[in-house]
């Protein structure tokens, strides 16, 4: 089961700082442990967290093994124009998961 | 009052930690001079307190008078502590009258934090209660939970550890349901909370899903379980994701020693007392003892069992370390019995030894009850629960 749970606010004026927050559920398994059995786990993470915003990207991180799992990021955004926050989290398999918001700008 | 023969002993505070202690240290030598310092004519229990707010016991059995431990002459100074002199060995009471001590234990419980969640202060708790001290706080839930509407959603916020009574959050929504079910069975009750995994967490969910099947539903740290606002007029509660509004909210902010443990500089920055393992004396402040929920130092819960548990070493190593001898390697208990309906019981045990400066658990004591036992089992942990109260409160308040 795959949870992604976003945070934007539903207003804001125009050149406003407001704070965006993300999380995703997801095991962030290193690939360093030793299963019950004596084999390895194989590594599962996300690599890269994208946010896009009134067409472009507006914030990018790159995750490591180090980042726990369910990983909650938080950042600050200038609401320049209404329209949707877009979120998308993609995995070291290619697997991508998207979440969206809309903040209306006045 | 120079030159007195007998050894002085003065006990801050008079729950389970300080009655326990002030009653044990007595009883290992009758000729100390003993006070317990304790301003309340009663003691309120918090274990079974939840029974309590579920209406299915009666807040005068929580109540335990200090008559008992004054007649086998340790004297209850009806008094606040407000700071002591650790040079002069000396408590400051209210009225400023001084006691010297030779050792002095400080059993101060918690204090809640009504700075920690923005908008959840002392005037915000007579809206939203915490009940995480029994007493008014108690009958306070009890009676806007009767005064609910069925269908009413009750939202139950935790706090990270460390905190008091680590199961006690989840026995609540238990007993809270229970009375739901019985009284207003369209309610729901949902627990917010600032971790993601908690004390018999499989045991709890597993009697949830029998009992109270689609009434409580957990929200974890990492799924937005961690309140980050509220509004006491409106009783919402703000997460990091989203908003809830309540019909009863119970707030169970994060906890620090009791007052007078920073002001007698044996907390830390923390809000905690570092205590030794062995002797559970300050690492702050020399020939000052701290025990119960305010001390810190390992992996014993802070719970009633701990500490009676402490209050006994505690006891011991306090008159060793009067007579000149060296004080005993401890070996101590935990249990926690928790309630998830009236016949209804669980409960873990852990043992711990001093272990690197701390309290660490043995490997392999202690666990919890099977996650396949049968009702009748649950039946008798119920029992054993109730009988574990009479117990307790038999060693601390005679």
């Amino acid at each position: 089961m795959t949870k992604a749970l976003v945070s934007v606010p539903k207003a804001a004026k125009r050149g406003d700082i407001v704070d965006i927050r993300a999380m995703i559920a997801h095991p962030m398994e290193t690939g360093y442990r030793m299963g019950a059995n004596g084999v390895a786990i194989p590594r599962r993470i996300i690599t890269r967290f994208v946010c896009t915003y009134g067409g472009g990207e507006v914030f990018a991180a790159d995750f490591s093994p180090a980042v726990s799992a369910n990983p909650f990021v938080s950042f600050s955004l200038r609401a320049a124009e209404s329209g949707p926050v877009g979120f998308a989290w993609t995995d070291d398999q290619g697997e991508t998961v998207t979440a969206s918001a809309e903040i209306a700008v006045s | 009052m120079r030159a007195q023969a007998a050894p002085r002993v003065v006990v801050i505070g008079g729950g389970f930690a300080g009655a326990s202690a002030a009653r044990a240290i007595k009883a290992e030598d009758p000729r100390i001079a003993m006070a317990l310092v304790e301003p309340s004519p009663h003691y309120t229990a918090c274990p079974l307190s939840n029974a309590v707010i579920a209406g299915v016991r009666s807040m005068e059995a929580q109540h335990f008078g200090y008559a008992r431990i004054e007649a086998e002459g340790i004297v209850h100074v009806p008094q606040r502590a407000v700071r002591i002199e650790p040079e002069q060995r000396r408590v400051v009471l209210a009225d400023e009258v001084r006691l010297s001590y030779d050792r002095l234990v400080v059993a101060p419980g918690i204090d809640l934090r009504f700075d920690a969640i923005p908008g959840y202060d002392a005037a915000a708790a007579e809206l939203m209660p915490h009940a995480w001290k029994a007493g008014e706080q108690t009958l306070l839930l009890r009676r806007q939970l009767e005064a609910m509407d069925d269908g009413g959603l009750v939202v139950i916020a935790v706090p990270a550890n460390p905190f008091r009574c680590p199961p006690g959050p989840y026995e609540r929504a238990s007993l809270i349901a229970h009375y739901l079910k019985t009284h207003k069975p369209r309610s729901k009750i949902l627990i917010l909370d600032r971790k993601d995994a908690f004390s018999k967490q499989r045991l709890f969910e597993a009697g949830w899903a029998a009992l109270y099947p689609g009434m409580i539903e957990w929200i974890g740290q990492s799924f937005g379980g961690g309140v980050t606002e509220v509004d006491a007029t409106t009783r919402t509660l703000r997460t990091e994701f989203g908003e809830h509004r309540a019909a009863v909210a119970n707030i169970i902010p994060p906890q620090r020693a009791g007052a007078i443990a920073t002001l007698a500089g044996v907390a830390d920055a923390t809000g905690w007392c570092p205590v030794d393992p062995v002797t559970f004396e300050s690492l702050l402040v020399p020939n000052v003892h701290v025990i119960g929920d305010a001390a810190i130092g390992g992996a014993m819960p802070k719970s009633a069992f701990t500490a009676n548990a402490q209050a006994k070493v505690c006891a011991s190593a306090v008159i060793a370390l009067l007579r000149g001898e060296p004080p005993g390697e401890p070996t101590l208990i935990n249990t926690c019995y928790s309630l998830l309906a009236p016949d209804y019981g669980i409960s873990i045990a852990g043992v711990y030894r001093p272990k690197d400066g701390l309290l660490a658990e043995v490997e392999g004591a202690g666990g919890t009850s099977a996650l396949d036992a049968p009702m009748a089992v649950r039946t008798e942990e119920a029992a054993y629960g109730e009988a574990w109260f009479e117990t307790i409160t038999l060693e601390a308040f005679g």
